[in-house]
């Protein structure tokens, strides 16, 4: 498969691994995006985060304007 | 999907924490003050998530995004006050503060962006592997798989799950437009649609995913 294919059945199938729900992400969203910006693994402290952030889009929107925009803050 | 993990709080909170904390919580006009920094603190985060979606509002006139930006920040403003008591102190103020506002102005964005336009509930337009790939086996391997998820669609899932399934996985629709529409929420969409993948990659055991993983 290339890569264009692999990421189609990877957005049609999800993530495999256990996720958090949505509401947890949202729950500690700011909690994983200053780890992530202080160089912490964000994972270790709330494991099942990345796998989400893969499988829904708009928490991955709001995880991603969320640590653009502190990043911004901070520089 | 997992259990919350339950951390505790860190001991001591930024110093910028500790002092939104005291004036939010603190006498009037100190907290009055405070109250509308955090708005304005709000509205700016909600122009940020606006900027950011900015093509998929180039319909929109100026002057009705400055109102979706200023209705986040109000919506966001409430929502922050109303759960200052649950604040729990495990990141910075203002970053526990700004997701409701990116919350808030991504939400209204994409319904406002979806405003008039039917949503697609049933899958026949699935997408067509225009590039067949580096090579015929690589192009028959996706087709296959392809193939056997989309009958997999079609015979292990309920009418609810297949609807949801090719409404936000295959033709993208927004999960708060969808959530709009059909009177629930992003969280029980999303857990439909995580039942139903969980069904599809069962369905599809024989087959190598590991692509997919």
């Amino acid at each position: 498969m290339n890569d264009p294919q692999r990421e189609l059945i990877a957005r049609l199938l999800g993530p495999e691994g256990p996720e958090v729900t949505c509401e947890e992400c949202f729950e500690r969203l700011d909690e994983y995006v200053d780890a992530e910006l202080e160089g912490h693994d964000p994972e270790r402290a709330i494991p099942g985060m990345a796998a989400h952030l893969t499988g829904c889009p708009a928490c991955r929107e709001d995880h991603e304007s969320l640590r653009e925009l502190v990043r911004a803050e901070r520089s | 999907m997992t259990a919350l993990a339950t951390d505790a709080a860190p001991a001591v909170a930024p110093p910028d924490t500790e002092r939104w904390l005291r004036r939010l919580r603190g006498p009037s006009p100190e907290r009055d003050r405070a109250v509308a920094e955090l708005h304005a603190l709000l509205l700016r985060a909600a122009h940020h998530e606006l900027s950011r979606r900015s093509a998929s509002l180039r319909h929109i006139a100026w002057g009705e995004r400055d109102d979706l930006a200023l209705q986040a920040a109000d919506d966001a403003l409430v929502a922050v006050l109303a759960k200052l008591d649950t604040f729990r102190g495990a990141s910075r103020f203002t970053t526990w503060a700004y997701k409701f506002a990116l919350l808030e102005a991504g939400v209204k964005a994409r319904r406002r962006a979806w405003q008039g336009r039917e949503i697609p509930l049933a899958g026949e337009d699935w997408p067509a592997l225009a590039d067949p790939g580096p090579s015929a086996h690589d192009a028959a391997e996706a087709g296959e798989l392809l193939r056997a998820l989309r009958a997999a669609v079609d015979s292990e899932l309920t009418d609810h799950q297949r609807e949801v399934f090719v409404a936000l996985a295959l033709h993208e629709v927004p999960i708060d437009v969808l959530a709009e529409r059909r009177g629930t929420t992003r969280g029980a969409l999303y857990k439909t649609l995580h039942d139903a993948r969980r069904r599809l990659r069962a369905a599809l055991a024989d087959h190598d995913l590991g692509a997919a993983s």
